[in-house]
């Protein structure tokens, strides 16, 4: 037996301690959410399977999927946060990306029904045999394997962000500017995938799902295992936003915010930053829409909607630009509001939530987050 | 005329906007170590030099020596940055949010890259770097400091610390003492007298009894070309400095 790795993990085990301590320290706020994710992946589960429908405590099938929902909503926030909060680019089009890996995921779950669709054809999705379609696209291919589906919900919100970053970027296009243009992204995209000969499945896009790697998609402990997997997917994203946010990277994502020629005179490649940044997020946005399409059931087009985008961003606002923490608190936060207002005054929620934000914006500059230390500060 | 062992050479430089003569066959150099003063009526042509010499501005004609190597009307600006050219602009731009030591830390010679930032770690030796710099420019006890809650007079000196992190050679310092309190002219003064020596120092700078405290050499521009050179008080007295400045 070889003994003195004992004592070289118990090293490892306490630095890793040590480490953890040390983020809990300096960002405590992130710790207190992370706390929550575990205790929601943990909790969940017991409550939909252990406890019995019949007791107070059980939580619905319904349920599950609402909190998994907030909690991808919560995973867009924070991509967008990123790069608003801490390096200042707005992008009005996130919208596009979170769709982008909907889409990626979606057209997984769509070959995984294979003969079960309502033509039976074993290749085909249903729409493209309704569309009178002969053979799968070229685009289609590959994506009844799951590890390239996987592939594809990075890649594909990455590529794009890519390509119109390096665009934009390159051409020095930035604030109100670039947000105008990824408005613009999103909407064509939005029109883009309406149309039936795009071959996603047009307005209607993907519904139906049957399984996703051979668990039923309408039962209850598939979708508890989807919601821990979010979990600890948006936990996963939040650590390394805050390593990226922590390290000297982070501090020249700062000066580019406060003071981006003056960033590039110290010898700073601005806009390689950005790019990176950029597409980073983007991917963070598609691995969230990859796992809100399984637990929604549904991808369509009006994914795209540019107010979806808007949104986001108000959550952000709502929760506390640039803490990483806060826009996850104001994704959650926004959007029960939401849930809550579309069902009992459905007509009142768009004043709501432009109500919201005009209130954050003059009294809660720093979000609902911000209140906390200044509360305690007074103290 | 020697053209040998001087930090700068400009020479014929001449940059014209659309017909208008911003510099005029220019013709000046800075010796290594010297302190020199750039005075000069509003569009002397004192901004277009430092532009011309930091890259920002390309000139019609002349030539531009950084040392006897280095030609930098070939380099671009961050190349210029790297050869050891550092330019202090009129208006302190710090970033605000970060710390005094970290907007040091940001300025350290060396990775520039994402890749590589994103796992950089501050070594012993450029932690000293930093505390060195940090007691040249008084704000050992500001280190850590947002840099937003710094007076006017710290955030100029913080800023003149960020171009001495990447020890450069020559320090192009834009009116370092505009809108500053006596005592922390008094305290410019003593920074820069300080530096001069191991740096070569171009002032350009519009308050008289400052350039008068520090400079050995004083070089007068009018109309993008050097009207009188020498000490202060000959300067001074030069009858085409004073019909320039007082129209006489």
């Amino acid at each position: 037996m070889d003994y003195s790795r004992k004592p070289a993990a118990r090293a490892r085990i306490s630095k890793l301690l040590e480490f953890w301590n040390g983020i809990a320290s300096r960002d405590r706020g992130g710790a207190r959410l992370l706390a929550v994710l575990a205790a929601v992946a943990i909790a969940s589960p017991i409550l939909n399977q252990v406890v019995p429908p019949s007791s107070g405590l059980h939580l619905s099938a319904f349920g599950i999927t609402l909190i998994g929902k907030y909690l991808c909503f919560g995973m867009l926030a924070l991509a967008i946060d990123l790069i608003w909060g801490y390096c200042g680019i707005l992008s009005l089009g996130h919208a596009a990306f979170f769709s982008l890996g909907g889409y990626a995921m979606g057209m997984y779950l769509m070959r995984q029904i294979g003969p079960r669709g309502v033509y039976g054809n074993p290749v085909l999705p249903d729409f493209m045999v309704f569309l009178n379609w002969k053979s799968l696209p070229w685009f289609w291919y590959g994506f009844n394997h799951f590890p390239f589906a996987l592939v594809m919900i990075g890649l594909a919100p990455g590529l794009l962000a890519l390509v119109f970053g390096w665009l934009a970027f390159r051409s020095r296009v930035t604030g109100v500017y670039f947000s105008i243009i990824t408005q613009a992204l999103t909407y064509a995209l939005m029109l883009g995938f309406f149309r039936n000969d795009m071959g996603f499945g047009g307005n209607n896009g993907f519904t139906d799902f049957k399984d996703i790697l051979g668990f039923d998609l309408h039962s209850d402990g598939t979708h508890v295992v989807l919601l821990v997997v979010t979990a600890v997917a948006l936990a996963a994203s939040y650590l390394a936003c805050r390593l990226i946010v922590e390290s000297r990277a982070g501090r020249v994502m700062c000066a580019i915010r406060d003071a981006e020629s003056r960033t590039r005179f110290l010898g700073y490649p601005v806009e390689s930053y950005k790019l990176w940044l950029f597409v980073f997020s983007a991917v963070v946005a598609g691995i969230a829409g990859a796992l809100y399409v399984p637990q929604i059931g549904i991808i369509n087009p009006s994914e795209f909607a540019p107010i979806n985008s808007i949104e986001a961003v108000i959550w952000v606002a709502v929760g506390g630009r640039g803490t990483l923490y806060g826009a996850i608190v104001g994704a959650v936060v926004v959007n029960y509001a939401k849930t809550y207002l579309t069902g009992a005054f459905p007509e009142v929620w768009l004043y709501a939530l432009g109500a919201l934000f005009v209130l954050v914006t003059l009294f809660l500059p720093s979000g609902i987050t911000g209140l906390q230390p200044a509360w305690r500060k007074n103290k | 005329m020697s053209v040998r062992n001087k930090r700068l050479y400009l020479e014929d430089l001449t940059v014209s906007f659309d017909g208008f003569k911003a510099l005029n066959n220019l013709t000046l150099y800075v010796e290594p170590g010297e302190l020199l003063c750039i005075i000069g009526p509003n569009g002397a042509g004192k901004t277009t030099m430092m532009d011309v010499i930091t890259g920002k501005t390309r000139p019609n004609s002349g030539t531009a020596w950084f040392g006897d190597e280095i030609d930098l009307l070939k380099l671009s600006e961050a190349e210029i940055v790297a050869a050891g050219i550092g330019r202090k602009f009129q208006k302190p731009t710090v970033f605000e949010q970060l710390t005094v030591f970290e907007n040091l830390e940001l300025a350290l010679a060396g990775t520039r890259s994402f890749l590589k930032t994103l796992r950089a770690r501050i070594t012993a030796s450029q932690q000293r770097r930093i505390e060195e710099v940090l007691n040249i420019i008084g704000l050992s006890g500001q280190s850590g400091a947002t840099a937003r809650i710094l007076s006017h007079g710290q955030k100029q000196w913080l800023e003149i610390g960020m171009l001495l992190m990447q020890n450069p050679e020559l320090l192009l310092v834009d009116e370092p003492v505009a809108g500053m309190t006596p005592h922390e002219i008094e305290r410019t003064t003593e920074l820069l007298l300080s530096l001069a020596g191991e740096h070569s120092i171009v002032v350009v700078e519009h308050d008289m009894s400052f350039v008068r405290s520090i400079a050995r050499r004083v070089t007068v521009l009018h109309e993008g070309q050097v009207i009188a050179e020498g000490d202060m008080d000959k300067v001074q007295k030069d009858p085409r400095v004073i019909e320039v400045y007082l129209g006489v």
